[in-house]
């Protein structure tokens, strides 16, 4: 086992490794922006280091003052926590080459599933569903509406330099394509200067549902089941629930197995999740794989009564796993609270924290780095803290965080708890009625 | 002894009219002094035998505690410059992560020493990282006053290395 870990990370995410650190006799280390002076990972690591100011790229993104730290500290692994450089194959090349062991997958793993048409390749091999579509460009419309009979309708052109939404249009039948594929090239060519379209199946009221994988270094894989992360905004997750409020066992059985596929045909080491798009009729596509832990691990955690970032240790290690995929026992739910204005389009709102009280008790847990007093820098992420629930029941869970939100004062600054707790209130999503478009029609400011 | 106790040490000594305390454990020596004629509530210089690794003193959340002792930094400790260093005193910070010389080799001499006077541009240590040498260059003009970190010690980012009169 590691005598002593460098955190490559800052914020919760940090206090989190560090407390699996401690619980498991491994001496921590922490490194830290002159912004983050006062933070509490760099309170609670064994030791910590600073390594720059507070600009990401001369701190937590910079690979050489960290491998400095990582020097002069003598630390045996380092553990990359999530964003940053975690997924940042020359860094895991860079740890490797100095001697230290980068706690996630070796940067040949990173650098495949990094790149989504090697990702998409490399699944379609091991017999992992992917979204449907042509192979690179479109030459035109007669190539178009051949494909497009194949895969079946409905289907969306995109432009291949886009992005925004632009150069993308939905055909539902045979008859509107043309006009749809003209359309689309036309905007395309004004919007890149590229007119180059693709295709790819529509999916309709897709589910963003993911499995938590796990590997070892002996080839043996296993899955830890799904999460449900539908609720986003501008493709950012606000929260996580599992089990999925859509899923049935024979569905999880076959996302398991192909997730599971995903990791051996790649000889996935460490924790990881696969993430797929689930259509109205229960059809699931593979989406892309994180080589990373999650945000959203907790909510794994809370299910299966299991501790992630200790299994990442022990993978790293060279202990292999038990080779047993886990199921839910329990319901949970994470809101993730970040220090932004619901009501002024989400705008960040960084400050001081003059009072901050959690909630507590029975099935409830905050994981933060914040605290009454601390002020909250504007150079990095708005989230301050994950609210998990645990519950027997989806119904007892969702009235555990309609508690739990009403307990959460945070002052100073302003928060999504207000956002959370209307949320909760919704009809739909207490029915489990929801997809991926659900924040786009949903008018909470009036709701 | 561990954090705790050493915590509880510092705390004693700080509360008590004891000048010095000195406490040998096989090759763990721990010093304590208490400024002379200092304020019952000043904190009290903590000194480590080199060599050891940062630390930082982790006082119990929640956070940040009001009395809390001396934070630790790489020997000696940087509790003596808030000591001794006055408001008009400038300080030559490290601009990088790494082992701290005051020569360019082993039997050099070093590159200033107490009493030097330095121009702004002056190589005043050198910095090692990754088996790279890099010279530290002084961004003010003075007197060299005092030397903060003992030769092949960990340095970290904006720790204070000198004290210099401004000229």
């Amino acid at each position: 086992m590691f005598k002593k870990i460098l955190i490559a990370n800052r914020g919760e995410i940090a206090l989190r490794i560090i407390r699996t650190c401690k619980e498991m006799g491994v001496k921590s280390v922490a490194i830290y922006s002159t912004a983050d002076r006062d933070s509490l990972h760099v309170r609670f690591a064994d030791e910590a280091v600073c390594i720059g100011p507070p600009a990401s790229s001369e701190s937590y993104l910079n690979i050489p003052r960290i491998m400095a730290a990582v020097e002069i500290t003598n630390a045996d692994a380092v553990h990359p926590g999530y964003g940053f450089l975690a997924e940042n194959a020359n860094f895991a090349e860079v740890c490797k080459e100095y001697g230290t062991k980068f706690i996630g997958p070796t940067p040949d793993q990173i650098r495949r599933m990094g790149d989504k048409i090697t990702a998409k390749e490399t699944m379609l091999a091991a017999g992992v569903p992917c979204i449907p579509g042509s192979e690179g460009l479109l030459e035109d419309v007669k190539t178009g509406i051949k494909l497009a009979k194949e895969i079946g309708y409905p289907v969306i052109l995109k432009a291949t330099a886009g992005g925004g939404g632009k150069g993308m249009r939905i055909v539902w039948k045979e008859s509107e394509f043309e006009n749809q594929w003209e359309t689309a090239r036309r905007e395309a060519k004004a919007a890149f200067a590229n007119d180059g379209i693709y295709m790819e199946k529509f999916i309709e009221e897709p589910r963003h549902i993911e499995i938590q994988v796990a590997g070892d270094q002996f080839g043996k894989a296993c899955h830890l089941s799904e999460r449900d992360c539908s609720i986003q905004r501008r493709h950012q997750k606000l929260v996580e629930e599992s089990p999925s409020p859509f899923m049935t066992p024979e569905l999880r059985e076959k996302m398991g197995e192909a997730a599971i596929k995903a990791c051996t045909a790649i000889n996935y080491e460490g924790v990881g999740t696969v993430e797929f798009l689930v259509d109205k009729y229960r059809n699931f596509y593979f989406m892309e794989m994180n080589t990373r832990i999650q945000v959203e691990h907790t909510v794994t955690e809370e299910v299966i009564d299991f501790d992630l970032i200790k299994e990442q240790i022990k993978i790293a290690a060279g202990i292999p796993i038990s080779g047993k995929n886990y199921f839910p026992e329990m319901h949970a739910i994470e809101c993730r609270i970040n220090a932004e204005d619901p009501f002024n389009d989400f705008r960040p709102s960084p400050g001081r924290i003059t009072s901050f009280h959690s909630p507590k008790g029975h099935g409830v847990r905050v994981d933060t780095h914040v605290y009454g007093g601390y002020t909250i820098p504007p150079y990095y992420d708005s989230m301050i803290a994950k609210l998990i629930v645990r519950a027997r029941t989806r119904d007892e869970a969702i009235t555990k965080m309609e508690r739990a939100l009403d307990e959460f004062i945070v002052e100073g600054v302003k928060t999504t708890v207000p956002f959370h707790q209307r949320l909760m209130q919704n009809a739909d999503f207490r029915k489990g009625n929801f997809h991926t478009g659900f924040l786009n029609t949903w008018d909470f400011k009036n709701a | 002894m561990d954090i705790n106790q050493i915590q509880e040490l510092i705390r004693l000594v700080s509360k008590s009219k004891v000048t010095e305390f000195i406490l040998k454990e096989g090759d763990f020596k721990l010093i304590i002094r208490n400024q002379a004629g200092s304020e019952s509530n000043a904190a009290p210089v903590v000194a480590f035998p080199p060599p050891q690794p940062l630390m930082t003193m982790a006082p119990t959340p929640p956070p940040p505690p009001a009395a809390a002792p001396a934070t630790v930094a790489p020997a000696p400790a940087p509790a003596a410059t808030a000591a001794a260093v006055d408001a008009n005193m400038l300080t030559i910070k490290s601009p990088m992560v790494g082992t701290f010389y005051r020569s360019s080799g082993p039997d050099k001499a070093p590159f200033v020493k107490v009493g030097d006077s330095v121009e702004v541009g002056a190589t005043v240590c050198i910095i090692e990282a990754m088996k790279l040498f890099n010279e530290i260059e002084s961004d003010v003009k003075g007197k060299i006053v005092k030397v903060l970190v003992e030769d092949a010690s960990p340095v970290e980012y904006d720790q204070p290395l000198f004290i210099v009169e401004p000229a």
